[in-house]
Parts: structure tokens; sequence; C-alpha cells
């Protein structure tokens, strides 16, 4: 500090720029772009273009490969827990590039006095996931670390699937005037997790499970029309419409008022002061496809419980390209940003 | 939403904008007051819908925005503490101080908490009795009475490990500080529901007469600021300078006494140092005489940590109306909510951040309302 030191603290206090992670830094949003741009993607050559999963050639097959680490707390939330949501994230990254997942490896850090039995439960309740999406854990691990070195538990996750015949599915693969589509109500996971937390009662459920069945069934009716397919997790649909936008070079237009939120979700987040495009889901995905596949894409989506609420929420547009905008209720026209790290409650 | 969902109407909203277009016979300049009021306005685009040439100007109402650095430097230097515990409201992680934020001090090891509310910092301190407990009371008349309640609950408790930063400020003050300024243009003021929802409106009274200026209280959904516009420019059509209520729901005239009794108690009216615009006589809230055990200024010895702002901002001019976001050179290139230079880009309710969040690059064009006409 420039001005005198009345409490002599003997180090200087870190400056603005990130100098340390922030707990921001992990939320999917701006600030995680930048820790990438600048400190992890440069020294393995990263693709900046972000996927959740990544497609490698194995002797001439097309092989789909994602990673995911779940610290997710509470450990248990209505609608599931850190072993089920485990697996559907992992299911739901290899499922969004028009792959069937087919293996997961499942791998633990567990704190020092973590119960066996809610070892045993989150375990059972991942195998019991696992079976529901038609995928075989295959290996594992398990480290522990001394109490404090940990917040109980953590998972890290490895997925495995194949492409499935003529999927071509890449977040660059938005062109103009393709249909966006969200699979049902958005926000329903964050909310849940966030009033578990605040101790608040509300009917809400996690729409936390696996959507690489429905995936299917839209690739087997629209093949190659299906452009786009995104899990609106991290950041919510307002960063996977951002990310999609600036990884396909296209604008893209919602209606703000099309957008399914429940009244619980809008609720919790009236309560703690927070956007609900900016919440997590992880069992609502964002499709993009040809215009003359959205009724097709949205039937085969309809037709399955995960996709009962489908709907089209906008349109890709060629310009102003790499931005999200909605037209609000009463006409005007608002830019739906890329949220910058953690969601900050307001004072008022 | 029940009791929201009603004030979002999109077909009553247009019905209103009718109405203002109807009404509106000269370009006339209102000011909200409140960052929440902003927030909506912008969020929602209303400010580009409003008739030709009217325009609003964004008033002071962001505590995050008005909380001068010191402050800021103080509660870093409190938060970087060992044997503290720093509670906040969530939007204050990330004002900037001088060199740091709170957020940064956090992730060097400080204890740095969000609250919803003062007295969880109060339950933390009962809960913690080996650590201090520095809760940071920012905000404006609507903070103050639970802030108020939480130190009179401590002190019910006994407690001696809870202190409490405070930086309040006063609508009023504020509101006169602009109309007496040369370069006013503000016409008529939509005054923030919840501080009046605390204070009523008769402190208001004088100046609507004095400055022969309309006031109206206004709530904070879309429906509310139309309404409180539609009012405001009435009275402006008409002629009249009188104190109306939009947010009737909420605010009657003589406020909340309750909770005008518990601010008496803990806080004295004291001059205060505005992030911008710099001291105004009788502007704040301090803690009163016989509360001074629970000032954290004077507990951790930070009282004479002063500092500069950064000669970039413009927050003053931001802050009073004398200019808008976009007309700052830094904005959105030196200064981003990513990196703010001042605190107007770092709450969601400063008038900064809400331009950038809605994507501002020049005054409003796709209307001829904008101050570009």
């Amino acid at each position: 500090m420039k001005t005198s030191d009345p409490l002599g603290l003997a180090c200087p206090v870190p400056r603005t720029d990130a100098d340390r992670v922030l707990m921001g830094h992990g939320a999917g949003g701006r600030l995680f772009a930048e820790l990438f741009d600048t400190v992890i993607g440069p020294p393995i050559g990263a693709d900046p273009v972000a996927e959740d999963a990544a497609i490698v050639a194995v002797d001439g097959v097309g092989v789909v490969i994602s990673t995911d680490s779940f610290v997710v707390t509470p450990h248990d939330f209505p609608g599931g827990d850190i072993g089920s949501l485990a697996v559907h994230g992992t299911v739901n990254d290899v499922a969004m590039r028009g792959a069937r997942p087919v293996a997961l490896t499942l791998a633990y850090i567990i704190e020092e006095g973590f119960p066996t039995a809610e070892l045993a439960r989150i375990t059972a309740s991942a195998a019991r996931a696992a079976e529901q999406a038609c995928v075989h854990i295959v290996a594992g691990d398990t480290k522990v670390v001394e109490r404090g070195g940990a917040d109980g538990i953590y998972i890290n996750t490895t997925g495995i699937g194949e492409l499935l015949p003529h999927a071509v599915v890449t977040a660059a693969g938005a062109e103009p005037g393709d249909a966006v589509l969200v699979s049902g109500p958005i926000g329903r996971h964050g909310a849940a997790v966030l009033a578990a937390r605040e101790g608040f009662v509300f009917d809400l459920r996690s729409d936390s499970c696996a959507l690489a069945g429905m995936v299917e069934d839209m690739i087997r009716a629209s093949g190659r029309r299906v452009h786009v397919l995104r899990d609106a997790t991290r950041g919510g649909l307002a960063a996977v419409l951002n990310e999609l936008a600036h990884a396909s070079g296209a604008g893209i237009r919602i209606e703000e008022l099309a957008v399914a939120v429940p009244d619980q979700v809008a609720a919790v987040c009236e309560v703690l002061g927070i956007d609900p495009f900016h919440l997590a889901c992880e069992g609502t995905l964002v499709a993009v496809v040809a215009p003359e596949a959205a009724d097709d894409v949205l039937a085969a989506m309809r037709a399955r419980p995960e996709g009962e609420g489908a709907h089209r929420i906008g349109t890709v547009t060629d310009s102003p390209a790499g931005r999200v905008t909605a037209r609000t209720g009463i006409g005007a026209t608002r830019v739906v940003d890329m949220p910058l790290g953690e969601q900050l409650p307001r004072i008022c | 939403m029940k009791y929201l969902d009603e004030y979002r109407d999109p077909v009553l909203a247009r019905a209103l904008l009718a109405e203002l277009g109807g009404l509106a016979t000269e370009p006339w300049t209102l000011m909200e007051v409140c960052g929440g009021q902003t927030h909506t306005l912008v969020r929602q685009g209303i400010d580009e819908m409003l008739p030709a040439g009217m325009r609003m100007i964004h008033g002071p109402g962001c505590p995050v925005c008005v909380t001068p650095l010191q402050t800021i430097d103080r509660a870093l230097a409190i938060a970087a503490r060992p044997d503290v515990v720093f509670t906040s409201f969530g939007d204050m992680l990330r004002v900037p101080g001088s060199e740091t934020d709170l957020l940064s001090v956090k992730a060097a090891g400080g204890d740095v908490r969000v609250v919803y509310s003062p007295l969880e910092a109060v339950r933390i301190a009962l809960a913690e009795p080996d650590r201090q407990v520095v809760f940071f009371a920012v905000g404006f008349e609507t903070t103050a009475p639970a802030n108020a309640m939480a130190v009179l609950e401590a002190h019910r408790l006994g407690l001696d490990n809870f202190s409490m930063l405070a930086s309040h400020v006063l609508v009023p003050p504020a509101m006169t500080a602009i109309l007496e300024s040369e370069h006013n243009e503000v016409q008529g003021f939509l005054a923030a529901g919840h501080v009046c929802a605390v204070m009523g409106w008769r402190e208001y009274e004088p100046l609507a007469t004095e400055f022969g200026t309309p006031i109206v209280v206004t709530g904070f959904e879309p429906l509310d600021l139309l309404e409180g516009i539609v009012m405001a420019v009435r009275q402006l059509e008409e002629g009249r300078c009188e104190v109306e209520n939009q947010y009737v729901r909420a605010v009657r005239r003589e406020g909340n006494t309750a909770a005008q009794d518990a601010i008496g108690e803990v806080f004295d009216v004291a001059t205060r140092h505005w992030r911008g615009i710099g001291p105004i006589p009788d502007s704040g809230l301090a803690l009163a005489e016989r509360y001074a055990d629970y000032d954290a200024e004077r507990r951790f010895g930070v009282g004479d940590l002063n500092a500069t702002e950064d000669p970039r901002c413009i927050a003053g001019r931001i802050l009073q109306g004398g200019a808008l976001p976009t007309d700052c050179a830094a904005y959105g290139t030196e200064c981003t909510p990513r990196r703010p230079l001042g605190a107007p880009m770092v709450s969601t309710e400063g008038t900064c951040s809400a331009y950038h969040l809605a994507g501002r690059t020049a005054a409003p064009q796709t209307s001829p309302a904008g101050r570009n006409t």
C-alpha cells in the first residue's frame, strides 16, 4: 500500500491482477477463459476452441474422450449427489460431441475421517447412474489426504465414447439461420444446490441426468443437421451461448420470454440476487440445428422424459459476431454477457 | 412468481410507454436515484424505449459505488489480519482498493466470508469466540436498520469479538448536492423505494418545494419504473412539484418507525466521504459514541489509512449524472468489470457495470431518446 502501514503487515497485499487463483477462476466464466489463455493453454498448446470432449482417431475409429472433476458441496442435494452427478456430467460431456458413451473411470480424493458409509452410498449412487446410462465403470483410483486437505470427497472422471454415425457436432458449427433449442427449463441444478447450501426448503430438484440417449435420438432424427450440442453446466445458459457464438463466429438472438425458468428457480434467484441465465444445469442441453430440422429434433427431444420441456429460444444470426442478444419483454434489446466468475449476491 | 410477475407484464409495460408518449411534450430529464433501478432500466432496455429526447440520468444510489477508496483499503487491511473473520455482502468482495480486493485477500489466506445479513456475522462471533468477527456495514438507509440490530444484538449478548466497519450514506443530502450543483440537469427524481420504506418521504417534501422538483417514490420492477416515470412526467407537464408515492405496496409517509428508532439508537448523523464526489456534510451515519466499542476502525487502528482515487476514473461525474459511462475514455478499455478502475464498474448495480453488461458502446442510438440528440 502507498499509505502508512500501521498494522505492520509483513507481506505486501497481492495485486488485483490475479497472481493467485481465485474461486471465480473455477466458475467457467470470463475469469476461467483468461486463466486458460494465459496460464494453462500455452504450455500444452491446447486448442482454444472450447469443446466438452475431444475426438481422437484410433485405428481410423473416432473415439471421444472427456475428463471432469466434481467438488460440489453439499454432497447431497435434492435430485442427486456427488456420485450420480459425476457420472451424469461425464456421460453428458462425451455425448455433446455426438457420441455414445461406453466407459468411464472414477477416481476419488478423500479427506481423512470421511465416513465409509457415506463413501459406500456415493459409490452405489454412481454405479446406479452408470447402469442407467448404459456405461461401465472400468477403472478407478482412491487417494486419501490429511484432514483439512480436501472438503470431504472429490471425484475425478474420464469418459470414453464412440462417435455416432452421421454425427458432426462441434461448438464452432453454428450457422446463420440455425434454430437454437433448449431441452428443458433452465437453472434447476444450480438453484437446487444453492437452496440446499443456504438451508432453504423449496420444491426444487436438480435436473442432473444422462442426456446420451436423447442425443442419440436427435442425431438419428436429423444427422448432420444437428450442428452444436452443449450441456449448460458452469456459467449456465449465458456462458454456453457466448462460448458457441464465439467459437462459431456468429451472433445469437434469443427471445428472453421464450426461455423457460421454473418458478422455484426464479424464486431462489430473487432471494439470492443472482441471474437464472448464469445458473448451472446438469441435465439440460442447448442444441443448434439447421432450421428445417428444428421440428424433427424438438419432436425427438420431447419424446423422452429428459426432453419433454424442450423448446426453441432463438436463432443464429450473422452479426454481431460473437455476441448474444436477447429481446426483452418490452421489446428492447440487451446483450447477454458471459458471466465474469463467481456469482456475487448483491447488497440490496 | 406472485407479486413479481404482475410488475413485469410486457403488455402493461408497452401500454405505459404509449401513455408516456402521449403525455410528454418536452424532452424531460429524470434521475433514478437507486442502482437497483438503474439495473432494471438498462437490463430491460426501458431507457431506450422512452419518448424522443427524454433521458434518464443514473443517480448516486449504488452503495458499493459510493463507498470511498480509503474505506475499502481499511477493510482490506483488517481482512488480511490472521485473527479476523471478515464478513461482507457479496458484491463488496470485488471492489478494488488501492492495490487489491477482498477476493484476492481471501485467496491469500484471509478469512473472508459472504453473508446475507449482519446478524449472520453476529452468529459467527458467538460461535467462534476466539476470532475477531468484523462486518462491513455499507449501504444507504436501507441496510442501516439491520446493521443497527446487529450492534444491538452483539451488545445484548455481551460479545467482545464483534465489530463493524461502518460506511453508511444517506440519500437526501446527495440529492441536495445534485440539485445545488451548477451543472444540474435533473428535472425530476425517482426516489429509491426501499430507502423510503425505512425512512418514509417526509424529508423529501422540503426538497421538492425548495427546488421545484417532482419526486416520485418508485419501486424496482419494470412496471414500477415506468409508472414512476409517467407520474413524474405528468407532474412536470402540469407544472407541479410534489412528492408522490408510486411504491404504495411498500411505503407509507412516516416510513418504518421501529427501524428508524434502531438507526437513531446506534448511529449518529455524520459527514461522509462519497467515492468520486468527496465529503458531504451530514450525509452519512457513524456509530454513536456509546457503541464505539463496536467500531472496527478504532479496534484495529486503521482510521488514519488514507488513499487517492485513480485519476483516470470519472466516477464522480457519472455518479452525479454529469457524464455517461460511454463518455469515459477508460470505459470498456482500461476499465472493465474484470479490471475495474472505479467502483461503478464493479457492482451489478453500478452504472458502468450495468452499461457494460448490456453491451452499451455508445449513448443509446436505437431511438431518438438518447442524449446524442
